[in-house]
């Protein structure tokens, strides 16, 4: 790790200009994912600027009933916040999902949305890797390719963006605020991260400097939805497959609207949009579920190590779509009498 | 002398809680990292980037220059080397490199931070050579262990097979797995002139002494190891890897100085050993009513061209079952790659999933109860030896499991029971490790005015040696535990055996044995202060007349989600036959910990080499799973109420590894229940439940 | 570049320099010499390093100690009151919720935090109904825990016991905080898998 000044930024215009003319400066938040860069020497600062204690850590209702998220709340803070528990569950639950208790804790709003890629290969500085250094080849497309793209890559990077809560914003339309040196910039979230084309280096279309202070979300859709991650491990592992999806059904029980992103299987959070126009007006029913995933996926190129993910992907979206069409119900287990109630319990493990 | 009959039991047998216990949850128990020194300086390693070839230029400028460097080891002045045979521990002898991740040299400085940035400032220019680190079953490399046995035979395999009424001939494969203790291996070392101090994380600390001794040329007399608590070690602490012997190189170089040098996470997936990945090639011929006929077992290795280390996975099917034809044979294919070492039962645990799930798809085959069959091929004699066992008790095992289980609800025909998109199913296999004890301990009994100090240089990673050993020692002199202060974890005490292949409490204790009754035939029930006695642990003699295992059954419930694959175990018991249980309350967590370990292997646990670059490239504890506490449901461990005579005074046989030895098979026999799909890879991914397109 | 820094750590106050590079968990153990939160991975990928700063839990290997100039920190030890073990402390004892011991300091600080969590409604991805108005308190299954603890590596293979450790630390908690009108106290949840070794 190479030494580096550090400064503690005393309000978002002194964060801005402490950037301003330092290209090898960096902002600090909550430090998980930084930090570890740092000791894995894939980031080199000459400056770190602390932003973590800066003014931005209020969730604040909207008059249009949105919420305003500062970049600054720590993710368990948002997890446990009443209003995002009561009217964005799916947020709620993708929070939840990702990291440990211990890591919500200190990961802030608008670190969450810049984390960057978990390819081992960009990881590891002894290996090739076109996002940290351009143009010495991608290891991770003839390499270990589990936690790798489906959907968007190029052949210069494969990598996937690893949030799950960026996931659930996607697919609730939020937007970013997002203050540059030349005033203040709305991004959606699904435009905030980029493709990996022949630029992988850039995650996404935020500048030096640019400074996150604000996520927004739009008032509650209607509907149920939920956020569903498919993982090696039961928790602190990174998604395979993750789907934050909304279902409105109308009066006569027909697909109003659906809303779903995929997390895990491309270069930024995906909204599904193709699955999201053929199930408008579509019966809330398995078939329908299934043309839907598989439109999504028809584009899909997966690679020798990851082909499984296409399968996985289809089976999580039409599992998580017919359990939003579905009244909740107390899933009956299909035996014998006599089973042991530990066989229960290990069910319900998966909220 | 000879020892009691039986021990008589007072302390043994109780749950007495870990005496280390409460500076354990404030963590106030010094690991090797933690012990006060002055004037310490941190060391950072170099390690090859390439998997074979030759660093021609090592570029240590940068790093020299550097703030607070204080020395630079490479080949070119890393001190000097009595004995070179171990080419694991012979490090920076010269600028070959064997792996990809071998030590090239270390930066000595005044702050971690500082020894850390100057190490990455070191450029080394390489000459690469082709590398070759990709397992085969049909490797022109493979040949039969060094230290053997490289083919068993008993009776004409061959033909009984071909006659066989029912044949299963299936290939199986366990996968490069890492320790992975929670404490990375660590040493600080002091040289002041005359004496090497360390205090370093092993497994045995006379053993390290002894390996390491003839190498520096340095009289163990003047070598001090200190480790009385360490963070776990499954094995990867059982002998001294590289990063100690780098320690120690550093410390030559600088006098008076304490190096320190926690190996990093990542580091340690090339340094500190693993475990060989295996390929199995398992054939049973049975005839209909299961008993079986022939059993071939064919294992390759993984091997490193640094040094040997053979992953014997033949062992459990020399003893496991009858059958009067047997062909075994165990080849290792040494490559490029880095030394392996032992992990939790080497041999066992890898060898009973080939011929654990072989089993359950003879039981299939046939038709009859996977239980039932393996109690049909149960053998009361070693049936490559005609030996007696010492009482044999695999049968009690699985009986007690399937009631305790209720096997006996079990639908056998796949994919009968779901619970909403989850397949459920269950699954058994057994288990067995050898009962072994090794002769060289010596305790020594002192009288003092605190009570009986009883010194040894005996082990404590986890498994409880601090509490069960003062239980058996405060029943070996009669008086209560409190009486007794152990002492353990240091060369200066009376040598002691490696806390490995579950040997370390039987062979301690049966010194501890000794001891108390040479001291009071000596001193008699009322001391003088001073009052000493020394006692060694023998040669067991049953092991030349009996073959000695434990034994035991798994049973597993898991589920499978239909549409993503994911895999889940919903509750595991294991049920065993140990000999004398001396702490329930610690044996437990011993036997739960092995099934846990188990279930990691099962589901999860693969270090991925990259054969383009020859290192492991999941090598952190975010992408080498290991289970977390969401993956582990009710796990449930009990044992027979016995003790075993064979295995000496105390009863007593070892019990640190027979609990994960059968357990990935349960597991995968499970999820075949669950899903009709046979798994014969480890790990069981959500891959292998979906289908294909 | 070095420079100063306020800690206070188990009730003791520090001004110490350091390195802008040294993390919370280093400046605890290098130069300090506080020795109970532990370095397993340095990466945020095991919680052994787990302390509470200002009463919450996090990783100390990836704070920089810098960012937490005058934060006040508890170690496992400073939960423990002088010689006297917490709660928590004691019932990882009896349930031998440990067994190499490495990753238990920031189990037991993991657990602290946690429960205190659960005490301000917090919800964890098991939690069945995220939207309850009311979760303050939620009775921790064996299930809430599990997934609840779950950054906490154990390679011992400790959970099992570690689970009930809490849950019965869990279940004094609750019955030391209800207020004496509100009836009597709970009965101790059950002992899922603590029952005596047989």
């Amino acid at each position: 790790m190479r030494p580096f000044d550090y400064h503690r930024a005393a309000d978002t215009d002194d964060a801005l200009t402490a950037l301003a003319d330092r290209p090898d400066a960096v902002y600090l938040a909550g430090g998980t994912n930084l930090v570890d860069h740092l000791k894995l020497g894939i980031v080199a600062p000459d400056l770190v600027v602390d932003i973590s204690r800066l003014d931005l850590d209020e969730v604040r209702e909207l008059d249009d009933h949105g919420l305003r998220i500062g970049a600054m709340v720590r993710n368990s803070d948002l997890a446990a916040h009443p209003l995002v528990r009561r009217h964005y569950p799916m947020l709620s639950r993708a929070l939840l999902s990702g990291a440990s208790g211990q890591l919500r804790n200190a990961a802030t709003t608008g670190g969450n949305l810049l984390q960057r890629t978990r390819c081992l290969y960009f990881q590891d500085a002894s290996t090739p890797c076109n996002k940290r250094e351009p143009g010495t080849g991608c290891s991770a497309l003839e390499g270990f390719t589990r936690n790798h793209a489906i959907l968007g890559a190029s052949p210069s990077c494969v990598a996937t963006h690893p949030s799950d809560m960026a996931i659930a914003m996607a697919a609730l339309d939020a937007e970013v605020i997002v203050l540059t040196r030349d005033g203040e910039r709305r991004i959606p979230v699904v435009d905030l991260h980029r493709l990996p084309g022949e630029e992988p280096d850039r995650d996404t279309v935020l500048d030096h400097g640019d400074l996150i202070v604000a996520v927004v979300l739009p008032a509650p859709g209607r509907g149920r939805s939920t956020y569903r991650k498919i993982r090696d491990r039961a928790s602190y592992a990174f998604a395979l497959v993750s789907v934050a999806a909304r279902l409105d059904l109308d009066e006569s029980g027909q697909i109003r609207e659906a809303a779903i992103a995929l997390g895990g299987v491309a270069h930024k959070p995906w909204r599904a949009t193709r699955a999201e126009e053929v199930l408008r007006g579509a019966e809330p029913k398995r078939e329908s579920f299934t043309l839907a995933a598989e439109a999504e996926l028809e584009s899909a190129w997966p690679l020798p190590g990851n082909a499984f993910k296409v399968p996985m992907a289809r089976g999580a979206i039409v599992s998580v779509l017919t359990e939003l069409a579905t009244e909740p119900t107390e899933a009956t287990e299909l035996s014998r009498p006599g089973e042991r109630t530990a066989t229960t319990e290990g069910a319900d493990d998966d909220g | 002398m000879t020892m009691a009959d039986r021990l008589q039991t007072s302390a043994v047998g109780t749950g007495t809680v870990r005496l280390d216990g409460p500076d354990k949850v404030r963590g106030l128990a010094p690991y090797a990292y933690e012990h006060p020194v002055d004037d310490p300086v941190f060391l950072s390693p170099v390690q090859a980037e390439i998997a074979r070839g030759r660093a021609v230029d090592i570029d240590t400028s940068a790093a020299e220059a550097s703030a607070g460097v204080v020395h630079v080891l490479t080949p070119t002045n890393a001190p000097e080397l009595a004995d070179t045979e171990d080419g694991e521990l012979a490090i920076l002898r010269s600028n070959e490199i064997g792996f990809r991740g071998q030590y090239l040299g270390a930066v000595i400085a005044e702050t971690p931070e500082q020894a850390r940035h100057a190490a990455e400032l070191i450029t080394v220019s390489y000459v690469q050579d082709d590398h070759d680190v990709e397992l085969r079953e049909d490797h022109p490399g493979a040949r039969e262990p060094e230290s053997g046995p490289g083919e068993i035979t008993v009776g004409d395999f061959g033909a009984a097979f071909a006659e066989a009424e029912i044949r299963i001939d299936a290939r199986y494969s366990t996968p490069m797995e890492h320790n992975n203790p929670m404490e990375p291996h660590t040493t600080i070392a002091r040289w002041d002139g005359s004496t090497l101090t360390l205090w370093a994380s092993t497994q045995g600390v006379h053993p390290a002494r002894s390996t390491l001794a003839p190498i520096l040329g340095i009289d163990p007399d003047r070598i001090r190891i200190i480790s009385p608590h360490v963070g776990g070690g499954f094995g990867s602490k059982g002998v001294p890897h590289a990063d100690m012997m780098l320690t120690v190189l550093a410390a030559l170089a600088l006098p008076e100085r304490a190096v320190k040098h926690a190996v990093t996470r990542q580091q340690m997936f090339s340094i500190t050993g693993y475990r060989a990945p295996t390929l199995q090639h398992v054939r049973l011929g049975a005839r209909s009513d299961g008993t079986i006929t022939a059993l071939g077992f064919d294992a390759v290795a993984m091997s490193s061209q640094t040094k040997e280390f053979p992953e014997l996975a033949i062992k459990p099917a020399r003893i496991m079952y009858s059958g009067d034809n047997r062909r075994l044979t165990q080849r290792v294919v040494p490559l490029d790659v880095p030394v392996p070492s032992w992990m939790r039962a080497p041999g066992e645990t890898p060898g009973m999933v080939g011929l654990e799930i072989a089993m359950d798809e003879l039981a299939e085959a046939t038709g009859i109860d996977p239980i039932e069959l393996r109690i049909r091929n149960d053998t009361p004699t070693d049936p490559e030896t005609g030996r007696s066992f010492n009482r044999r008790r695999l049968a009690d095992c699985l009986r007690l499991g399937a009631e305790r289980f209720e096997w006996g609800e079990r639908n056998p025909e796949p994919r009968s029971r779901c619970r909403g998109e989850w397949l459920i199913g269950t699954g058994v296999a057994s288990a067995t490790y050898p009962a072994n004890r090794q002769a060289g301990s010596v305790a020594r009994i002192r009288f003092t005015k605190d009570g009986y100090e009883v010194a040894i240089g005996a082990a404590d990673i986890g498994t409880g040696t601090w509490t069960a050993l003062t239980q058996v020692a405060a029943d070996a002199l009669e008086v209560p535990g409190a009486e007794v202060r152990l002492r353990i974890g240091d060369t200066d005490l009376p040598n002691a055996t490696v806390a490995g292949g579950s040997t370390g409490l039987a062979s301690w204790s049966a010194a501890v044995l000794t001891a108390a009754q040479t001291f009071r035939s000596l001193h008699g029930h009322d001391p003088e202060i001073g009052a000493e006695a020394e006692g060694k642990a023998e040669e067991n003699p049953a092991a030349e007349t009996h073959s000695l295992h434990s034994f035991g059954a798994h049973f597993a419930e898991v589920r499978v989600h239909e549409a993503t694959g994911e895999i889940r175990v919903n509750r595991m018991l294991g049920v065993f036959s140990a000999g004398r249980i001396v702490n329930p309350r610690t044996a437990r967590s011993q036997f739960v910990g092995g099934m846990t370990m188990g279930l990691g292997m099962a589901l999860m646990e693969i270090s991925e080499l990259d054969p383009r670059f020859g290192h492991v490239v999941n090598h952190d504890l975010a992408e080498y799973h290991v289970p977390t506490n969401a993956d582990v449901p009710a796990i449930e461990a009990t044992w027979l109420d016995e003790e075993d005579p064979l295995a000496g005074p105390l009863g007593a046989r070892g019990i640190g590894e027979i609990g994960i030895v059968g357990a990935a098979a349960a597991i995968a026999n499970a999820a075949h229940h669950a899903t009709g799909v046979r798994c014969r890879d480890l790990p069981l991914l959500a891959d292998a439940f979906l289908p294909n397109t | 570049m070095d420079y100063s820094l306020h800690l206070g750590v188990d009730g003791t106050e520090h001004t110490l320099t350091v390195d802008a590079r040294t993390t919370l968990l280093d400046a605890l153990r290098d130069r300090l010499g506080v020795m109970s939160p532990k370095k397993g991975c340095d990466h945020g990928q095991c919680g052994a390093c787990t302390v509470l700063i200002d009463g919450r839990r996090q990783n100390s290997c990836l704070a920089l100690a810098l960012s937490h100039d005058g934060a006040q920190v508890t170690t496992a030890n400073g939960l423990a009151e002088d010689d006297e073990l917490s709660d928590l402390q004691r019932s990882f004892l009896d349930h031998d919720a440990f067994q190499c011991g490495y990753c238990t300091p920031g189990q037991v600080c993991s657990a602290a935090g946690m429960l205190a969590e659960a005490d301000r409604g917090a919800p964890s991805a098991v939690t069945e109904d995220l939207a309850a108005e009311d979760l303050q308190r939620p009775e921790l299954s064996a299930a809430e825990v599990r997934e609840r603890m779950s950054g906490n590596l154990c390679r011992c293979g400790a959970y099992v016991n570690i689970v009930a450790a809490i849950q019965e630390a869990a279940a004094h908690r609750t019955a030391d905080r209800r207020p004496a009108h509100d009836g009597p106290a709970p009965q101790p949840a059950a002992r899922a898998t603590a029952e005596e070794p047989r």
